[in-house]
């Protein structure tokens, strides 16, 4: 049974990508259609996988009937089952939030009929990622990811996008050819790539030649999980993407680069070297990235940055070694796939309800929109770790195992895993307060463009400030006539004159009363989106997102059971070895 | 057999080109050394299998005298991979160059923003010149006039929608 299902969630997102490609131009509906479709059929068998998983234990399929040593096996043990579902669980919300998006705007500006075969083509390469048997899969399962991300990434290639894009490519590149540099190195020590035998041959190689192998994997894997020093390249390039795509990035993609680390950390390394290293990248993770989130206005970047400093306690869990903290991270992973995606999801409504994503000139969004809200509130305070929800049971996990180590690095780690949370608090409660919480800046009578002028202050000449009767002009007719008015009053060099017609913008964008979403690197690119409610699909997909992770919590205790059973087999190596290997003698 | 000392010269070689251009900040250069690396990866893989031999089909040579056919394929497969990103690198380094170079693109709202920011902010994207700083593009709107560069969108691409795949190219000024 498990050989039938195992391929399908590499080979259903795959075909549904080609079948989506060829009806795409001409039937949008057709499109939307299948790619929900396919999406429903990978978590179905994703579903049907973990609970053969679970209780089977691990099962390897040899594609193409080669004899184990010689072909591609695909591996589907709990912790790889697990990850296939939450993957799919929140790929398929991410879906219908994004074709919500592309009826509410329009898909003549966008180009949708690239979108969802690239995002098939994603969650293609995250489950062959997730379920490969040998190195060499893996890196085919990155690379398919990672350039279906690049065209997602820079979708509609805008300058921000674009410019965002390029540094997020370039990193990627490069952690890619340190993971095939690892793969040569070590197939010239073992003369294997297949992970099973490698977990009985590497044990055998020197010292140093394990640490050089172990510590090349890492570095290719913590690029691609953000872990602190390698961490700078993920707030710059999220915040630019459309929002379905920065939502399905941030619950997914580091997330792989976690399940690798995983892997190496127990299959291919268990004698724990570089644990230590670990730990103390985990605790910068979680300190420094949560440093950044305080340090941020915009709520993109916020969540951009405390994606970076929860990483930090999946890490720690890793680094603990023991199953107690293999649990914890594995069930943290689970608990921030679907977090991190659901509030992405909700940005993306908060910027299309208010116009920015920038807490500054955010504000009233709670009696704007008390279902935002309430969509907003309860993932928010599910990440900060409040205690009904999930996110306080998987710290609390990480916490205990980390206390029961014992020793004085853990301990310290966990004081930081406590700081890290009350600062996640303190910066998801800043955009509680001034996003949702605090009334509009102004009252509405009083917010027109002259009184903000007069706010302004006196060297900003009243000509260079918009008439009331620019606002209900399109967003560029409006930005030109600004200009228009600036260049007329032009005293000065015209440096000056720029400046002017700059603050002049700026200042009717953040005061506007009607706020357009122009400029802000958004997907919306129709001013005054938010004069309209908003669309029902995008706030059903975020709403279903919202339960999945209130869920997370009602259903926490079999799920942790699913953790530690993972945790077991991971730490005994002997269920994934067994399943590939078999009867099949190892000799090297 | 004795083990070649040329590949691992070579490999170094290339390693070291390619870290140097990979540093730099021109994408094109960025893309050459990605190529560089990318050939020193599979120089490397194609060491890993050991003293090369002949041709591994059988009946065509004995077991023992064969080359390792895996390393092939991998590299196979990594070339590949690698053709591919740098077609799509090469496509984002033209995209890129058009945005801020040559400022006459489609009529797209973000594009045309973008366009106004001549001057200092046009620069941020300019691959000689990518300004560390990391300003969102909502506080980013500092620039001069930009009559011109409407005017010109005006009469050069009325019409023309904003994905700008089928943009005519720029036409020559008649004199």
């Amino acid at each position: 049974m498990t050989s039938v299902l195992a391929p399908l969630p590499v080979l259903l997102p795959l075909l549904g990508a080609a079948a989506a490609l060829l009806v795409g131009g001409r039937h949008p509906h057709v499109q939307r259609a299948l790619s929900a479709l396919v999406l429903s059929a990978v978590l179905a068998v994703s579903v049907a996988l973990l609970v053969l998983a679970d209780a089977e234990g691990a099962v390897a399929v040899s594609l193409g009937g080669w004899p184990v040593p010689l072909g591609i096996v695909l591996v589907v043990d709990r912790l790889s089952a697990l990850m296939l579902v939450v993957a799919a669980t929140v790929a398929l919300g991410v879906l219908v939030f994004a074709v919500g998006q592309g009826a509410a705007d329009g898909d003549e500006e966008t180009p949708i009929s690239i979108f969802h075969p690239t995002f098939l083509v994603l969650i293609a390469g995250v489950a062959n990622a997730f379920l490969a048997g040998d190195l060499f899969n893996l890196y085919v399962g990155f690379e398919i990811l990672l350039t279906a991300s690049y065209v997602l990434l820079t979708l509609g290639g805008s300058a921000a996008r674009i410019r965002a894009g390029i540094t997020y490519i370039v990193v990627s590149l490069l952690s890619s050819l340190i993971f095939l540099a690892a793969i040569a190195l070590i197939y010239a020590s073992t003369g294997t790539v297949n992970m099973a035998q490698l977990a009985g041959r590497l044990a055998a190689l020197p010292e140093g030649t394990q640490l050089l192998l172990q510590s090349m994997l890492l570095i290719a894997f913590a690029i691609k999980a953000a872990v602190f020093p390698l961490s700078a390249w993920l707030p710059d390039s999220y915040p630019t993407a459309p929002a379905p795509v920065t939502a399905v990035f941030a619950g997914l993609l580091t997330k792989v680069g976690v399940y690798a680390i995983i892997r190496t950390q127990t299959l291919l390394f268990p004698g724990g070297g570089l644990d230590q290293v670990l730990m103390w990248a985990a605790l910068a993770t979680m300190l420094i990235g949560i440093l950044g989130a305080v340090a941020q206005t915009d709520i993109r970047r916020i969540l951009s940055f405390t994606l970076v400093s929860h990483i930090g306690y999946m890490i720690f869990g890793i680094s603990l070694a023991s199953e107690a903290g293999l649990a914890g991270a594995t069930f943290y992973v689970v608990h921030h796939i679907a977090i991190q995606t659901t509030l992405f999801l909700v940005a993306g409504l908060v910027e299309r309800q208010g116009g920015s994503t920038s807490v500054d000139r955010l504000g009233g969004l709670a009696t704007a929109s008390p279902l935002l809200a309430v969509l907003f509130f309860v993932p928010a305070m599910n990440l900060a770790g409040i205690p009904p929800f999930s996110g306080f049971i998987g710290k609390l996990g990480l916490l205990q195992a980390g206390i029961g180590d014992g020793g004085a690095l853990p301990v310290a780690v966990v004081g930081a895993g406590v700081v890290a949370s009350l600062l996640t608090l303190l910066a998801i409660s800043r955009v509680w307060t001034r996003a949702f919480w605090r009334p509009p800046a102004q009252p509405p009578a009083a917010d027109t463009d002259a009184a903000a002028a007069a706010d302004a202050g006196p060297e900003l000449g009243p000509a260079a400030v918009p008439g009331p009767a620019d606002e209900h002009q399109p967003a560029g007719e409006k930005e030109t006539a600004d200009d228009d008015a600036a260049a007329s009053s032009s005293t000065g060099t015209p440096r000056r004159v720029a400046a002017r017609a700059a603050w002049a913008r700026h200042t009717a964008v953040a005061t506007a009363a009607t706020p357009s979403t122009d400029g802000l690197g958004g997907d919306s690119e129709e001013g005054s989106a938010s004069a309209r409610p908003l669309p029902r699909v995008m706030l059903a997909a975020t709403t279903a997102m919202v339960v999945v992770t209130v869920g997370l919590t009602a259903i926490a205790g079999p799920l942790y059971g699913v953790a530690e059973r993972a945790a077991e087999d991971l730490r005994e190596r002997n269920p994934y070895v067994g399943a590939v290997l078999g009867g099949v003698e190892d000799a090297p | 057999m004795t083990p070649t000392v040329v590949l691992p010269v070579v490999i170094g070689a290339l390693y070291a080109a390619g870290v140097y251009l990979l540093l730099d900040r021109s994408l094109t250069r960025v893309l050459l050394g990605f190529l560089v690396l990318g050939n020193a990866t599979n120089l490397l893989l194609l060491s890993s299998g050991g003293p090369a031999g002949l041709a591994p089909i059988v009946g065509y040579a004995e077991p023992a005298e064969m080359s390792d056919p895996l390393p092939q394929a991998l590299i196979l497969t990594a070339i590949v991979i690698t053709f591919g990103i740098a077609s799509f690198v090469l496509a984002i380094i033209y995209r890129s160059w058009r945005l801020v170079r040559q400022e006459v693109v489609g009529v797209d709202e973000e594009d045309r923003r973008v366009a106004r920011r001549s001057g200092s902010d046009a620069d941020e994207i300019d691959p000689d010149d990518l300004a560390p700083e990391d300003r969102s593009a909502a506080h980013a709107d500092t620039g001069v006039g930009d009559e011109d560069v409407v005017a010109r969108l005006e009469r050069d691409y009325a019409g023309i929608p904003s994905d700008d795949v089928d943009l005519p190219p720029t036409r020559r000024r008649r004199r």
